[in-house]
């Protein structure tokens, strides 16, 4: 096989790769119309997708689409920045102070494993029915996995690196500066993407439980007044905003 | 004058379950020049190292070093990080400690050029060879000044052929740099052809087992040292020692 067939080949692999997923897309949409335009679904049930950009534009049209998504999108970066900044700091503090983490250690598990939904009705009492409680709710639910993947990397950083700067005397803030943090640049990187993904799950979390505007408030709307083209124009408004978003954090930890 | 004498040092290592002495009783100089200590795997040779290098303090016996002696350590592997490029990895000692300056950093400019790895200085470790990224330590660890040089067990992490070279390589350099040596090792023949000294530990709990003074007619580079009779002689010499 000559290069030039090597290359050709996997261009041409490519091709097969991205026509086929927009080929499932396609196929998936065509086929939901068609069996709601001949009846076979009931679309007062499942939409159509007819149905739903209709929704989506009279929403904007009508009802400020806009202000949902800024609501949501505001909520989702404020409750982002807050955990990674809190989360990086905590496993931080945790990792320069072992004795801390070993005696944490059962809470932050017992923490962990409390379906963090289960305080919302807390929090609403605690802080009221408004925006604070969302991000709360959202911080809540991702930042103990934050933290326990940014300490898990720094536990893991090469023992020899943290040796050699040892015998330049070097004290904790220079071995976390020169060599810790660095060397787990990927693993933090990796912890805010998944990070964006979470916070958009606290926060239409949060907005089930509670909320004035957003896109959970939406879909929540919707499924009171039994309007299944508000829901399925919600979650597709949802599955945008998260690729968007995911993607953003992506193309920015890439550079 | 010694550079160190180290006297009646012990070392004891902790578990729960029990107490493993690794260190029993060693008393020894180290002078100006190339000393070698050799012992089996996990004799607790580099832990001789740590309690030299300050980095360990916990220990029995008396260490004495020559007033502000200043001492460089090089570790089993080259350990330079990659997300630094070669001069920014041959600075990282003297940033830590706080001594990066203008002289110093002419030093490492001087010391880069001298040894060919200036047109380098922008590109990182990954595009390095093995025995180009060991240069790259080593003068890492010459930036600081040292008076004396830990090596251990420094060419471990290298294939055979690469070792011979770099292992000359160093030696240059260190010979040329006018600095001594402690170097760990447990190959017996590495630690003929580069040192002057070889301090032969036993089985732990190390203690000494015998101290060989190494002379060659015409002492030259490890590989060079390598090919004469005196090198065979203790070889064997050293050998039979281990093999007791």
């Amino acid at each position: 096989m000559t290069y030039k067939k090597y290359i050709s080949k996997i261009k041409k692999n490519k091709i097969i790769i991205h026509l086929s997923q927009i080929a499932i897309f396609i196929l998936f949409i065509t086929i939901w119309q068609i069996l709601a335009n001949k009846n076979y679904i009931n679309t007062f049930i499942t939409s159509s997708p007819k149905n739903i950009l209709i929704t989506i534009l009279n929403l904007y049209r009508q009802n400020n689409l806009l202000f949902h998504i800024w609501i949501t999108i505001k909520e989702v970066l404020i409750s982002f920045i807050i955990t990674s900044f809190l989360s990086i700091f905590i496993a931080t503090i945790l990792y320069n102070y072992k004795i801390l983490y070993k005696i944490l250690d059962p809470y932050i598990t017992l923490f962990n494993s409390l379906p963090k939904v289960a305080l919302g009705p807390i929090i609403i009492i605690w802080i009221g029915a408004n925006i604070k409680s969302i991000i709360t709710i959202s911080v809540l639910i991702s930042i103990i996995v934050s933290i326990q993947t940014i300490y898990n990397g720094f536990e893991n950083t090469d023992p020899l690196k943290i040796k050699l700067l040892k015998t330049f005397n070097a004290n904790k803030k220079d071995i976390l500066f020169n060599c810790v943090i660095p060397s787990n640049k990927s693993v933090i990187l990796s912890t805010l993407k998944i990070n964006i993904s979470m916070c958009l799950i606290g926060v239409i979390t949060g907005e089930f439980l509670t909320s004035k505007a957003g896109i959970g408030y939406l879909i929540l709307y919707g499924s009171q007044v039994f309007n299944l083209n508000l829901v399925m124009s919600g979650i597709i408004l949802l599955m945008i905003i998260s690729y968007v978003m995911y993607n953003i954090i992506l193309y920015i930890s890439k550079r | 004058m010694n550079l160190i004498k180290i006297l009646n040092l012990s070392k004891s290592y902790y578990s729960i379950n029990e107490e493993t002495k690794a260190i029993n009783n060693i008393t020894f100089d180290i002078d100006n020049n190339f000393t070698g200590i050799i012992g089996p795997s996990g004799c607790g040779k580099s832990s001789i190292l740590n309690i030299i290098s300050n980095q360990d303090k916990d220990y029995e016996g008396k260490i004495i070093k020559k007033e502000n002696l200043k001492i460089g350590y090089m570790l089993q592997e080259d350990a330079l990080f990659p997300w630094l490029n070669i001069y920014e990895n041959s600075i990282l000692g003297l940033k830590i400690s706080k001594s990066l300056n203008d002289d110093n950093i002419k030093y490492v400019v001087h010391l880069l050029k001298k040894y060919g790895l200036y047109e380098f200085k922008d590109k990182y470790p990954n595009e390095l060879s093995g025995g180009m990224k060991q240069r790259v330590a080593l003068i890492r660890t010459l930036a600081i000044k040292p008076d004396i040089l830990l090596l251990d067990e420094p060419f471990s992490a290298l294939d055979y052929q690469t070792r011979l070279k770099v292992c000359d390589d160093v030696y240059k350099i260190i010979k040329e740099e006018n600095k001594a040596v402690v170097i760990v090792t447990h190959d017996v023949s590495e630690a003929i052809s580069f040192c002057d000294k070889v301090i032969v530990l036993t089985k732990r709990p190390a203690s000494i087992k015998n101290i060989y003074n190494i002379n060659y007619i015409n002492k030259n580079t490890p590989t060079q040292n390598r090919k004469t009779i005196e090198f065979q002689k203790y070889f064997d010499l050293i050998w039979s020692d281990i093999e007791k």
